[in-house]
């Protein structure tokens, strides 16, 4: 009797210790999950055997055997492997991700300033797209835009001429290629060299060295005279091979598959109308002293545009941007829905059909997805850093 | 004073007035639909350029639309001979008639017809929650949370499944479909994402770092990835991790995919409003010894959920529209019977494919926009009673 009132004496203090409490909880906490993980191990492994699936990644080196609509890289079905298709499929969802992020940036941006037009119609027909858009779902707009447009397009023989000798129809974009002739890769070598170039007057810039404006203006005549000069003096090397009509197809130039013309269409509609959004929050986070202080102090309008607000708005969009674009590189995995061969349709669908491997595939698809977003966010945050505002 | 008398007595026409001149109308231009024309659309010469090709862009788009869903449409008829294009119809605009016929298909899917009205009675169950809820004046809304989030499920779910013993027969979840499955997914996803991501968010914030580590790695992967890789997860490896004799139905599993992904993001949105709480709060409550439980219900979480009410509601709205998405695991949400029923010989004319997305785009929009103007609203009812 009294033995255990000694007892309980000694342990309920001890219990209510807020720091004894928090390593008691932790511990129950972590032998939870470590059961629940176990248990479901445990499940898989009997459920694994029980079916007879294979497990590792032994069939990474497997030839696929199957067909890829759009390959960057070369791939063939009777010798490629499945690790081959995954790359096929990353560099497809990598080359929407890349498209749709520059063509969604123009649009967005555009939008997001003509909701904050003086023009009464403008602000309202953006807002209008904005309030269209975001309000109906994404897969449904994809498959507007695949089955109800590009598909209901004419056949090649009445395809749509597109100013500039382009084609448009329901087999999808033929677009006149640049094709490089003779000393044309020169040509591409200085491009490179001018962009390096612009590179090392942004850093100069950076330092102080250098006016931004002159580095602005230097960074410019680099990159597009370059190639321009090289171009003239090697005698006209780049041109371009037109699409033209033959009997059964269209032939030259650049054929783009209906189903990228419909992902990139959608993906950049959509997020076009949350990047204005982001935009126009950004701008609207400039007080207006700030315009007017900067009009008092005798700089233009466009000077206190560039000097004053988009510096400060370009904070406050920055972030949320990046997480558009995320969003934007996530939801291409919607590709799946109209046939685009992105990394979850190729990985996900066929392979993961063929393998019958659900976890490892699984696994993998989803760590791509997370190394892109967690690389962003790195990089963000360095970006966030640096352009914080310093306080006292 | 004088000079003014004096002009009097001496008659002479010299006129000092004596009150203000009445005042001119103001120029034409500036007032009056003129003026108003001239200060929005017209104010420089660029605004006025824009609203050229503003109004032209307009003359594009507007009128074949409204050719297409109202003037030209068919809105009656039995099957595709009604939408083709003929002699009495040289131009055929939305094949409306397609979505009356099918308008049952969209609604319940392929439930069986016997028990269409438990559909019905979910529907209106469904309805009155969310009513009560939503209208802030409404008497008792504790009772109404209540009723949403713990009676409705219950009784929603014995509804639709079955019940044999009270005379409800079973019915298999494969066979719902349409709106209805739209719905459930969605409230399921709703009811348990806001407290599961109270959860997580609180164990983000919590200063116990197993506990915050696995929170935080949740909430990371689930946030990093797709939701398509979520509910593919879901669907083919749930079955694998569980014995055989739970394994889950195709539904109950795109139902867990899609409440864990939603939980994820709730957390976000409820740290921030975690966040905006000062520190200051939990060291009263705690001065006025009440444990971590009590703050949290008490003091803390009524002030954060208020400030982030219409996040909340906004994630619903992302959520709604993310429920399509349970169209690749299998499940004939509405998205999905719409593709079914276009695809159909029956009806499968070059309108259908358009009238089906327009009608599914209607319904969508008309949800997601009420959801976020509502959102708009609380928005701004808060912010009348922050600055009192």
């Amino acid at each position: 009797m009294g033995r255990g009132r000694e007892g309980s004496l000694a342990i309920g203090p001890l219990l209510r210790d807020q720091r004894v409490r928090s390593v008691l909880v932790q511990i129950i906490f972590c032998l939870l999950a470590a059961a629940a993980i176990a248990f479901l191990v445990h499940e898989a492994s009997i459920n694994l055997a029980r079916r007879h699936l294979a497990t590792g990644f032994g069939f990474w080196n497997v030839t696929a055997g199957f067909d890829i609509s759009q390959t960057l890289i070369d791939y063939s079905s009777s010798t490629s492997t499945y690790g081959r298709a995954f790359w096929v499929g990353l560099l497809n969802t990598l080359l929407v991700a890349a498209i749709g992020i520059v063509l969604t940036t123009l649009l967005g941006f555009t939008i997001g300033i003509a909701r904050l037009s003086s023009n009464w119609l403008v602000a309202r027909l953006a807002n209008g797209y904005v309030q269209l858009i975001r309000n109906i779902p994404l897969l449904l707009q994809l498959l507007f835009w695949y089955n109800a447009v590009l598909k209901a397009l004419p056949d090649f023989r009445d395809s749509l001429r597109l100013p500039g000798g382009g084609f448009l129809n329901n087999r999808g974009l033929f677009l006149p290629a640049p094709q490089l002739g003779g000393s044309g890769h020169l040509v591409f070598l200085a491009l490179l060299a001018g962009v390096a170039g612009a590179a090392g007057l942004a850093a100069l810039a950076r330092r102080g060295r250098l006016s931004g404006g002159a580095a602005a203006g230097l960074g410019l005549a680099l990159v597009l005279g370059l190639p321009a000069t090289v171009y003239l003096a090697s005698g006209a090397s780049v041109t371009l091979v037109y699409p033209e009509m033959s009997r059964f197809n269209l032939r030259g130039g650049i054929e783009i598959l209906p189903e990228f013309v419909a992902l990139v269409l959608g993906l950049v509609i959509y997020t076009a109308a949350f990047i204005a959004e982001v935009v126009r929050a950004g701008i609207s986070s400039v007080p207006r002293g700030q315009t007017e202080a900067a009009l008092a102090l005798g700089l233009s309008r466009a000077a206190t545009l560039r000097l004053v607000i988009v510096p400060q708005a370009m904070r406050v969009i920055i972030p949320p941007l990046t997480n558009q674009y995320l969003n934007l590189t996530k939801n291409s995995s919607l590709a799946v829905a109209i046939g685009y061969p992105d990394l979850v349709q190729i990985f996900t669908g066929t392979v993961l059909n063929q393998t019958s491997q659900p976890v490892e595939i699984v696994a993998i698809t989803m760590a791509v997805y997370l190394t892109i977003s967690l690389v962003t966010s790195f990089l963000m945050n360095q970006y966030n850093a640096r352009m914080a505002l310093v306080e006292r | 004073m004088t000079a003014q008398a004096a002009v009097h007595r001496t008659g002479s026409a010299a006129f000092v007035r004596t009150a203000p001149a009445p005042a001119l109308a103001p120029p034409a231009l500036s007032v009056g639909w003129l003026g108003w024309l001239r200060a929005n659309l017209f104010s420089t010469p660029f605004n006025a350029v824009l609203t050229v090709l503003t109004v032209l862009l307009l003359a594009w788009t507007v009128p074949p639309a409204v050719r297409f869903l109202l003037i030209d449409a068919v809105w009656s008829g039995a099957d595709r001979e009604a939408c083709l294009v003929s002699a009495q119809h040289p131009h055929v605009g939305a094949c409306w008639a397609f979505v009356r016929d099918r308008l049952a298909y969209f609604t319940y899917g392929s439930y069986p017809i016997s028990g269409r009205w438990r559909v019905d009675v979910f529907f209106v169950m469904m309805g009155f929650g969310t009513a009560w809820l939503l209208w802030l004046d409404a008497p008792r809304r504790d009772l109404g949370a209540f009723y949403f989030f713990v009676v409705l499920p219950v009784t929603s779910f014995f509804l639709l499944y079955g019940l044999p013993p009270l005379g409800l027969p079973t019915v298999d979840t494969s066979r719902w479909g349409g709106i209805l499955v739209t719905v459930v997914v969605a409230s399921v996803g709703i009811v348990v994402s806001l407290p599961l991501g109270i959860l997580l968010a609180l164990g983000r914030r919590s200063r116990m770092p197993a506990v915050k580590f696995l929170s935080v790695g949740f909430i990371e992967i689930v946030r990093g990835v797709p939701l398509i890789t979520v509910l593919f997860m879901a669907s083919v490896m749930l079955p694998l991790f569980v014995p055989p004799a739970w394994s889950p139905d195709n539904l109950i599993r795109a139902l867990v995919g899609v409440a864990l992904f939603s939980s994820a993001y709730m957390a976000e949105v409820v740290r921030a409003g975690l966040q905006a709480i000062p520190k200051g709060q939990w060291e009263a409550s705690a001065a006025l010894g009440l444990g971590y439980w009590q703050t949290l219900r008490f003091v803390v979480l009524p002030q954060a959920l208020r400030v982030t009410i219409p996040n909340i509601l906004n994630s619903y709205v992302a959520l709604f529209k993310d429920t399509t998405l349970v169209f690749f695991v299998g499940i004939f949400d509405f998205l999905k019977t719409i593709e079914v029923a276009r695809a159909d010989p029956k009806w499968a004319t070059p309108v259908t494919s358009a009238t089906g997305y327009a009608f599914a785009a209607l319904v969508y929009f008309a949800c997601c926009y009420s959801m976020s103007r509502y959102a708009d609203g609380v928005e701004r009812r808060l912010a009348v009673a922050d600055r009192r």
